[in-house]
């Protein structure tokens, strides 16, 4: 009991240090309240916000984007890399494109984003799929490579067919690894969203902060850093119940 | 030849048969290397195993013992069908070996239960193609009861001590109702009580279900004391040095059959060690 309480009863002492910290760079950087806000006035500014409702509606539409991106990712990236990493022969053809596509960044693809797909959600849900879609099928494809061969030999003893390798073998015996992955790119992929939607979009965290900054209210553009690294603990935290499902939890590194 | 000096309780039908069996281990690291433009023949490849004539019969238990590195994990292997063939021949049942399947169960040096899956789900491995739900639960319930791991039935194999996972292992090869076990050191890494307890369950469950079993060793007292027959194999290449029939009845002792006892100090001498040290 005390050792599951007193880590977070030291998260709360950091942040009420920041808090306070914030307040007195506030007060006396010299910069004027509109420019660097003290943590009061952002707060009363995020009631305003969560009292009209535009924050829980750019949050949705945040959300949505990532959902679905990122659904998209998991649909392409998790069965090509299981495919990369059973197959030598797909590795060898397809690895070289992914290695060379990868370090691009998501961002650099806008302008084409927006020459496709135009203005509106899918722009941003594309690079949100192309910024998880990469990571996922390179840690897939480790996955996938790295489970123990000694079970596909009982396999192979127990006369599995092709599709029960991959679904009794393959799937759960990647699972762990996956998880872990799927854990940073949901991170990546919140980190993308709220620049794609400072360029094609007339809704969600991002346009929220760039239009706060046009209106020059810093106030509300903390409130929406806050609400994005709120939502960003929640994905994670999400993402890692996951990992704890006992048949997924059976790696030698997750406990 | 071999068969005929043995006076076998069981059925005497010859199970495998190995003819002038040789395996090579080509060193791939090396050639690279080395390059092509070398002399054949610089040691790039190992021979592991040559010339080995053997024949194990239905329903008996051989205990293969040797150096370590000699081969006899991958002779084992050549059998279930892991390893291709270098030359020479194995039959099983008077067949070509066809690769793995589920007439020879191999049971691995190191638990190979499935960790994703409980107890439950890795016994019914062999049992999933099994179309009556009822006799499937009532099949994977009898062999757990086998290996005594009642109650254990929901729990992953993290969970299990190290010897309750080698019994797992055993139930699930055992389940699929086999021809033939095939047993890569099943005691290794298992405390001293455990590893006599499991040695005793292994003898008990031959005995009751009579199958053909080979079992690789590197624990002499192991291989007299389980075998019907046992095979010594010399370091590499290996050769087979000796194969002897133990015709003593079970539970073995070697206080009270001094020609065990003469065995083992002639096995311990044939791998180099002078047991009365």
């Amino acid at each position: 009991m005390k050792a599951s309480k007193s880590p977070s009863l030291l998260a709360l002492l950091a942040f009420g240090f920041i808090f306070l910290l914030w307040q007195l760079a506030a007060r006396y950087s010299g910069w004027s309240a509109q420019v660097f806000p003290g943590p009061i006035k952002v707060l009363t500014a995020m009631g305003e916000l969560i009292s009209n409702g535009t924050l829980l509606k750019h949050s949705v539409a945040s959300l949505f984007r990532v959902t679905a991106g990122f659904y998209l990712a998991i649909l392409f990236g998790i069965p090509l890399g299981i495919v990369l990493g059973r197959l030598r022969i797909a590795r060898q053809f397809l690895n070289p494109i992914i290695q060379f596509l990868r370090p691009i960044s998501p961002l650099a693809w806008i302008p084409l984003a927006m020459l496709w797909f135009g203005i509106g959600d899918k722009p941003a849900v594309f690079l949100i799929f192309l910024s998880s879609f990469f990571p996922l099928v390179v840690s897939t494809a480790i996955a996938a490579n790295s489970i123990d061969p000694t079970f596909f030999q009982v396999a192979s003893n127990f006369n599995f067919s092709r599709i029960e390798v991959v679904t009794k073998i393959v799937v759960p015996g990647m699972l762990p690894d996956v998880v872990t992955a799927l854990r940073i790119t949901i991170t990546i992929a919140w980190l993308v969203v709220v620049a794609a939607e400072m360029i094609a979009v007339q809704s969600g965290l991002g346009y929220l902060i760039l239009d706060s900054r046009n209106a020059l209210r810093m106030d509300y553009v903390m409130d929406a850093m806050i609400v994005i690294g709120i939502i960003g603990l929640l994905l994670d935290h999400i993402m890692r119940r996951l990992g704890r499902i006992d048949s997924v939890c059976w790696g030698p590194n997750s406990h | 030849m071999l068969g005929t000096e043995f006076t076998l309780r069981r059925n005497a039908m010859a199970h495998v048969v190995i003819k002038n069996l040789a395996k090579e281990f080509i060193n791939r690291r090396q050639k690279h290397r080395l390059g092509d433009d070398t002399d054949v023949g610089f040691g790039d490849n190992v021979l592991v195993l040559d010339n080995i004539n053997l024949e194990f019969f239905e329903g008996e238990m051989v205990c293969i013992l040797g150096p370590s590195g000699c081969g006899k994990s991958t002779l084992l292997r050549i059998i279930a069908g892991f390893e291709p063939v270098f030359s020479g021949q194995i039959l099983i049942n008077g067949k070509q070996n066809g690769g793995p399947c589920s007439d020879n169960i191999f049971v691995f040096q190191h638990s190979a239960l499935m960790p994703w899956m409980t107890v439950w789900e890795n016994v019914g491995l062999g049992l999933r193609r099994l179309k009556d739900k009822e006799l499937k639960k009532e099949k994977i319930q009898e062999f757990v009861a086998m290996v005594e791991l009642e109650g254990f039935e929901h729990h992953y194999p993290r969970q299990l001590s190290g010897g309750m996972q080698r019994r797992a292992e055993l139930a699930r090869a055992l389940a699929v109702n086999p021809d033939m076990l095939i047993m890569d050191e099943p005691f290794s890494g298992l405390d001293f009580l455990t590893h006599m307890k499991m040695r005793e369950e292994v003898v008990n469950m031959h005995e009751y279900i009579c199958k053909t079993t080979l079992i690789v060793t590197h624990d002499i007292d192991d291989a007299l004391i389980m075998g019907d027959r046992i095979v010594v194999m010399s370091g590499r290449p290996s050769i087979v040095k000796l194969e002897r029939k133990l015709d003593f009845p079970h539970p073995r002792n070697f206080e009270k059959e001094p020609d065990l006892s003469k065995l083992r100090d002639e096995v311990f001498l044939m791998l180099g060690v002078s047991y009365a040290v």
